[in-house]
Formats: structure tokens, C-alpha cells, sequence
């Protein structure tokens, strides 16, 4: 400011003005929708979450429109650490997480399986790929049936295999893994895509030359083909990590986290405690949120600073 | 654009001119309800019936989903609220009631005499001395039969008068699971039902205030009397359906219906379910749950249903003349025998022909020892829930008793601190 004055005001103006041209504007034009939206939908609300998580609040406001919270510092999360149903949903996160990696595999699999002309190969393709087109609340209620004691058809299968039935989702030692097959047979569709794209870019000089060599089979897949997979292999990581972290949808219409809470995984505990019909406990919510945003936190980064990485280098 | 612009404004300027002209021709009372399809429709009736004897009110009813409405009922409380909500007594109520949204209506509980005429419903409506609802419809908690599954495992079917006692009922239970027939049935994947047996176990065997103070956390569950409770549910806990974790009431109803189990402990909104699958009066019964301790005073479960009027409410005056119209007894009887449920208010009346309203109000206008709501609505939300896991839990593994109890005494002793 105090430079502007002393080379005079007209042209301080004159040179500055340029500064703003179309060339520097324009990106940041571009960007502040986005960022606009970023702001307002994502970085404000994690803010308002952690915020929350500091207090004791039943989620109503006052006639006045006051909120009725009461501040109560760490409170909320000296609770988690007690908090047997805590426990609980942390350990069936870790299944979710580990398990849902056997998405990978299997769906390489089929790729592979599918990638090949054969007449009506579409066809087959769109079949395998079906599940991940249904809602998972589908999902969800096809396998409810499928396991349901009675009637289920896998409850018959075992009790006509066993002699006697296992109702899968009132055993709270199989219940989450139950729901884990289920939410894998969708996933495993969407690696299986994700890779059957990958492969259409695998170079076809690379395979004949390596055939040559006299690379075959396992040989041929470790060495040759998955390295040139590694964008579909990094893609398909991300989203089974995060598949595995939000599942929510399939605990709801599966067993509503039963039987007495065994399925719960953190984001459906969370759901329960702020909105569910004996939750409204809005600041535990809110901190079981924090939690899981810090756990998601860890993997983003490791993803963000992958890709960071690989961008800088090239 | 200007042309626009005062187009809009015309617009708006009709709009507002219009509404202020129809509500000039009669006063609007708001009312939001959750009602299904029959009680939605009685509830129009009665509607129908106050606004003919009130020309210069119009009730405004805006139904909303069940499961929605628990939560939008948060909502439009605060930022829009109507002049009547739905919703339930007790302890359901009290968060409503501690912000300040539901308004107090004592005055309308002395003007029209409610006290006597609701007797039964003064404790689940008051909140510190006051009066917060207008109780309109509850209906019995009992255990269903099946005669059919009786003579299909050879037992006796109990006596219309005489009550079973509770080795009796146990002995029963072994017939049946000789049979092969489950003697008790429940689907406890919404945990609620799990809930009804259990109040049952406790009401019968410490009484009335037991219930009371246990879901107030006043009593600890390593007592000796809620040991006895749990003593009770394992006798209990072999007869009870397998895999009823992974079911719900109404899955279980299909069980009931088809033969396979021959109780169910319900509450009569249950009958229309076993209705539909087939049943009739003939092979549907309705007893009261046994006597367990000798000489304890019989209470018995019946939630209630309430309307409440919002502290936000625009036409408090008129809102309190429909609430004293739903407390009375002529609009009691009419809801009450169109939805199949039984009136609070003690002078209407219920229809004699259907045998297990008449049963209940019988079992209910008898019950010494007073009227439960329901351990969810007696109870604290979480610690409601925190309850029901604990009950759906023992009836899977009863085994775990020791965990499950330690585990119920420490949410007390966090959510109650001594």
C-alpha cells in the first residue's frame, strides 16, 4: 500500500491491472463453484461434526430456536473407549475391510474369465455385471431371503446337507460375515469391470513377446499383465476400501445391526445413536463420526499422497 | 422484467388475499398424525363429527408416514408446528416436554373432569404434576392361542374363566415341545417384542412398581429380584421359537398361524394379523399372562396412544376444544370400534361382540396393580435399548447371563449415576 502511494496512484493502477487477466482469472472462475460447494457440503460439515462431538445434545432446538446442547469437552469420547457396542462395530469393520479385499482376486478372476470372443460374450459380460447395477437395498433383501430361517434357500440347503438349519443372521458369531457375502457379490461386479477395462489397454506386443520367452500361465499374469494393471488395481483398492468403510445400507435392511447388535459396524452405530428411534444422541453420533472420518482419513491420505507421487514423477 | 415482476407480485397479492378470505370463514386447528389407512379413516370421522357440531372450526389433519413421522416430528415442532401432534405417554414424551414443545394442558384436563374419566392414564400423561396429553386409544398386551396347536399336541385348552398358572404353563410347554410344536413364539428382530415377554416376567414376578423403578434405573440389575426375573425367562427360554433373532413379529405371526407355535405374547393390534392368515374366534384365544409370585397385585401392559398440543400452536383455544372433544367418551367409543382398539376413557364403550376387545377391556379395567406402557416407553430411550439387547441376547445365549447383567448394571450405573 505505502508502494502504491509513493509511485503515485494512476500507476499503481495502470500495473496492476493487468495482473488480473483472462489467464490467472480464469482457472479460479472455473474453480469456485466447486469449491463453493466443497466448502459448504463437505468442509463445513466436518467442521459442525467435530464441533458437535464436544456436546451432550438430544437434537432439539427450544420454541425460541435455541439449541438446547450443553458442552461436555471429551466426554463423548472417554465414552467411546468404554463402550462394548463401540468395540463391537470396530472389530466388524476390520471384517468388512480385510474381507472385502477377496473382491480383488475374485473379480480379477472373472475378468479374466470373461475377457476373451466368444459369440454373445456382451451378453455374459452385462450378466456378471448385473448385481452392481441393483440398489443394494436389493441386495440386501435378496440375501435376507436367501438366509432367512424356514423358507431361506440356503437354510434348507444346510439343514438338508446338515440335518439341521443355520439361521446365518440371528447368529451374532456368523452375522457379519453374512452380510460381508453379501455386500461382496455387487462389489465383486464392480472390480470385475474395472479390470475387464484395464484389460482392453494391456498391450498385446508385451504378451506375444513374453510368450516367446515361454511365459505362461501364473508366470505370465504376475509378471506381465498385472503390472500393466496397476491403475485398474489401484482404482478398484480405493473404492472396495471405501465400500467397505461406508457400509451402512446392508446392516440397515439385513438385520438393523441384530441380533442385539452384533452386525453394527461404525457408520450404521452412528445412524443409531444420532437418528435411529432410541438413538438422538447427537454429540455421540457426531463423535463416532469423527472417528470413522478419522479412519477414512488415514487411507485418503495414503491415496492422495500415492497419486501426488506418481503425478510429480512423471 | 418489470412486467414480470408485477405479474409475480399480483400473483402473490391474490394468493395471500385469498387465504386471508378463507381463513376468515372458519378457524383452523392444524393437526399432524401417523395414522394407516382405518385409523386415518376414523379419525376423519371424528373430524367429520366435531366440525359438524363446530361450524366455525376447520381441523386441518396432515397424515404422515409412520416411520417418518418419528422424525419429522423433530422437525416441524421447531420450525413449523402445527397446532395438535401425535404421539405417545410416558417417557416418550419427556424430551418434547423438557424443551418446551409440548404445551401444557392441564386446564383442559379440570375443565372437562379428565381425571376421573381417565383415571387409568393420569400417571403416563403428567410430567411433574402436569398434564402434557390427551390419551385416546390403548389396547392389552396378553398371550394368544392357537386351540389348533393345543389338540394337535393333546393339552388341554385352558378354560374360558379359569387362568392357567405358571408350572402349568410350563408343563404345557413341554407337551408342545414333545409335539414339536414351539409353545411360545416372538420375531425380536426389531427387539420390542422380546421386550413385551420380559415385562410380563417381571410384572408377575415383583409387581408393578418393580417395572416401574427397574426402567427408571433405580433398581440394579445383580438385584435378587431381577436375578428371579432372569430365573423365570430361563425356564421359559427353551420353549421359545429358534432363529428368532433373525425374524420379525410378523414372520413369527405365519409361524403362530400356521399351527407350528401355539402362544404369543402380542399386544391386540396382533389379532388382525392372524386374522388375515386365517385365523377366526374359533381357534384364536386370548389369556392373561399366568400368575408367577403368589398375591402380587396383576398389572398388566397396555401402551396409549396421545395427542398432544404444540407450545407453537396458532389456535390454542380451539386446538383445546378438539383436544376435550378426542377425551370424551362418545369419540373414544366411535375411533376405538372403528381401529379395533379399546378407549382410555372409562365411560365409553367397546363392542361386545368381538371377544378379545371385551376380553381386554375386562383384563385391563380389572388390572389392581396398574397399567404399564411398554419397557420401550417406560424406559429412557437408550436405556430402553440397551434393555432389549439384553433381553434378545438371554434368550439366544442364556448362558452369558453373568456378561449380560454386568453389562446392563454398568449402562445404568453411566446413565443413572448413583
Amino acid at each position: 500500500m505505502a508502494l502504491a502511494t509513493d509511485s503515485g496512484a494512476s500507476a499503481a493502477v495502470s500495473q496492476k491491472a493487468p495482473r488480473w487477466n483472462q489467464k490467472n482469472l480464469a482457472p479460479w472462475l472455473f474453480l469456485a463453484p466447486g469449491m463453493f460447494m466443497f466448502t459448504v457440503y463437505v468442509l463445513w460439515p466436518i467442521v459442525e461434526s467435530i464441533t458437535l462431538s464436544f456436546y451432550d445434545w438430544n437434537g432439539l432446538y427450544n420454541r425460541d430456536g435455541e439449541f438446547t446442547g450443553r458442552f461436555v469437552g471429551m466426554a463423548n469420547y472417554r465414552e467411546l473407549l468404554i463402550d462394548p457396542a463401540f468395540e463391537t462395530s470396530l472389530w466388524n469393520n476390520l471384517k468388512w475391510l480385510v474381507l472385502y479385499m477377496l473382491a480383488l482376486p475374485l473379480g480379477l478372476f472373472i475378468a479374466i474369465f470373461l475377457n476373451q470372443t466368444v459369440r454373445g460374450i456382451r451378453i455374459y459380460k452385462s450378466l456378471f455385471f448385473f448385481p452392481f447395477v441393483i440398489s443394494q437395498v436389493v441386495v440386501g433383501l435378496i440375501f435376507a431371503w436367501f438366509y432367512a430361517p424356514n423358507f431361506g434357500l440356503l437354510y434348507l440347503l444346510i439343514e438338508w446337507l446338515a440335518g439341521k438349519g443355520v439361521a446365518i443372521l440371528a447368529d451374532p458369531d456368523l452375522v457379519t460375515y453374512g452380510i460381508i457375502a453379501a455386500g461382496l457379490w455387487p462389489q465383486i461386479a464392480y472390480v470385475m469391470i474395472l479390470y475387464l477395462t484395464g484389460l482392453n489397454n494391456v498391450s498385446p506386443d508385451q504378451i506375444e513377446a513374453a510368450r516367446l520367452d515361454g511365459a505362461k500361465g501364473w508366470k505370465m499374469l504376475w509378471y506381465v499383465v498385472l503390472p500393466q494393471l496397476r491403475p485398474a488395481t489401484f482404482i478398484a483398492v480405493i473404492v472396495t476400501v471405501i465400500g467397505a468403510l461406508r457400509s451402512f445400507d446392508l446392516v440397515s435392511i439385513m438385520t438393523s445391526g441384530g441380533p442385539f447388535g452384533s452386525s453394527r459396524v461404525l457408520s450404521y452405530y452412528m445412524f443409531e445413536m444420532a437418528l435411529g428411534e432410541f438413538g438422538f444422541r447427537m454429540g455421540y453420533g457426531a463423535a463416532i463420526a469423527v472417528v470413522l472420518f478419522a479412519i477414512m482419513m488415514i487411507f485418503i491420505s495414503g491415496f492422495i499422497w500415492k497419486m501426488w507421487r506418481d503425478e510429480t514423477e512423471r | 422484467m418489470k412486467l414480470l415482476k408485477t405479474a409475480l407480485l399480483g400473483t402473490v397479492a391474490a394468493a395471500v388475499m385469498a387465504g386471508a378470505a378463507f381463513a376468515q370463514d372458519k378457524r383452523v386447528v392444524t393437526w399432524n398424525a401417523d395414522y394407516d389407512p382405518i385409523p386415518l379413516a376414523a379419525a376423519e370421522a371424528l373430524i367429520a363429527d366435531f366440525e359438524a357440531a363446530n361450524p366455525d372450526i376447520d381441523i386441518q389433519l396432515t397424515n404422515f408416514d409412520h416411520e417418518a413421522y418419528k422424525n419429522a416430528i423433530r422437525n416441524f415442532l421447531t420450525a413449523d408446528a402445527p397446532d395438535l401432534a401425535n404421539w405417545y405417554a410416558a417417557n416418550r414424551m419427556r424430551p418434547f416436554v423438557e424443551a418446551g414443545l409440548f404445551a401444557d394442558i392441564s386446564d383442559v384436563w379440570a375443565a372437562n373432569g379428565l381425571t376421573e374419566a381417565l383415571a387409568s392414564s393420569v400417571p403416563s400423561s403428567t410430567i411433574d404434576g402436569k398434564q402434557y396429553a390427551i390419551p385416546y386409544t390403548y389396547y392389552q398386551w396378553g398371550i394368544y392361542y392357537n386351540r389348533d396347536a393345543y389338540a394337535a399336541a393333546g393339552v388341554e385348552v385352558p378354560a374360558a374363566d379359569a387362568t392357567v398358572d405358571w408350572p402349568t404353563f410350563l408343563a404345557n410347554c413341554e407337551k408342545f415341545k414333545a409335539a414339536g410344536i414351539d409353545c411360545v413364539t416372538t420375531g425380536s428382530s426389531a427387539l420390542w417384542p422380546v421386550a413385551g415377554i420380559f415385562d410380563y416376567l417381571s410384572l408377575r414376578t415383583n409387581g408393578y412398581q418393580f417395572h416401574a423403578d427397574l426402567a427408571a434405573g433405580k433398581i440394579s440389575w445383580t438385584s435378587p429380584e431381577a436375578r428371579a426375573v432372569f430365573a423365570e425367562f430361563a425356564k421359559l427360554q427353551p420353549f421359545v421359537t429358534a432363529n428368532h433373532a433373525a425374524i420379525d413379529w410378523q414372520d413369527a405371526a405365519a409361524i403362530f398361524v400356521q399351527d407350528k407355535a401355539a402362544h404369543y405374547v402380542m399386544g391386540n393390534f396382533a389379532v388382525g394379523v392372524f386374522k388375515e392368515g386365517g385365523m377366526t374366534n374359533d381357534n384364536l384365544g386370548f389369556m392373561m399372562f399366568p400368575e408367577i409370585t403368589a398375591g402380587i397385585a396383576r398389572a398388566e401392559e397396555a401402551p396409549t396412544d396421545t395427542i398432544h398440543l404444540t407450545s407453537g400452536a396458532k389456535n390454542p383455544e380451539d386446538a383445546k376444544k378438539f383436544l376435550a372433544y378426542m377425551a370424551s367418551a362418545e369419540a373414544q367409543s366411535k375411533w376405538n370400534a372403528a381401529v379395533g382398539q379399546l378407549p382410555t376413557n372409562k365411560n365409553a364403550t367397546v363392542d361386545p361382540a368381538d371377544p378379545f376387545l371385551s376380553e381386554g377391556f375386562q383384563t385391563l379395567s380389572t388390572a389392581t396393580g396398574g397399567i404399564a406402557q411398554f419397557w420401550d416407553r417406560d424406559a429412557d430411550a437408550e436405556y430402553a435399548k440397551a434393555g432389549m439387547e439384553g433381553f434378545q441376547r438371554f434368550l439366544v445365549q442364556p448362558e452369558a447371563l453373568e456378561e449380560i447383567l454386568a453389562q446392563l448394571e454398568a449402562t445404568r450405573l453411566r446413565l443413572y449415576p448413583q
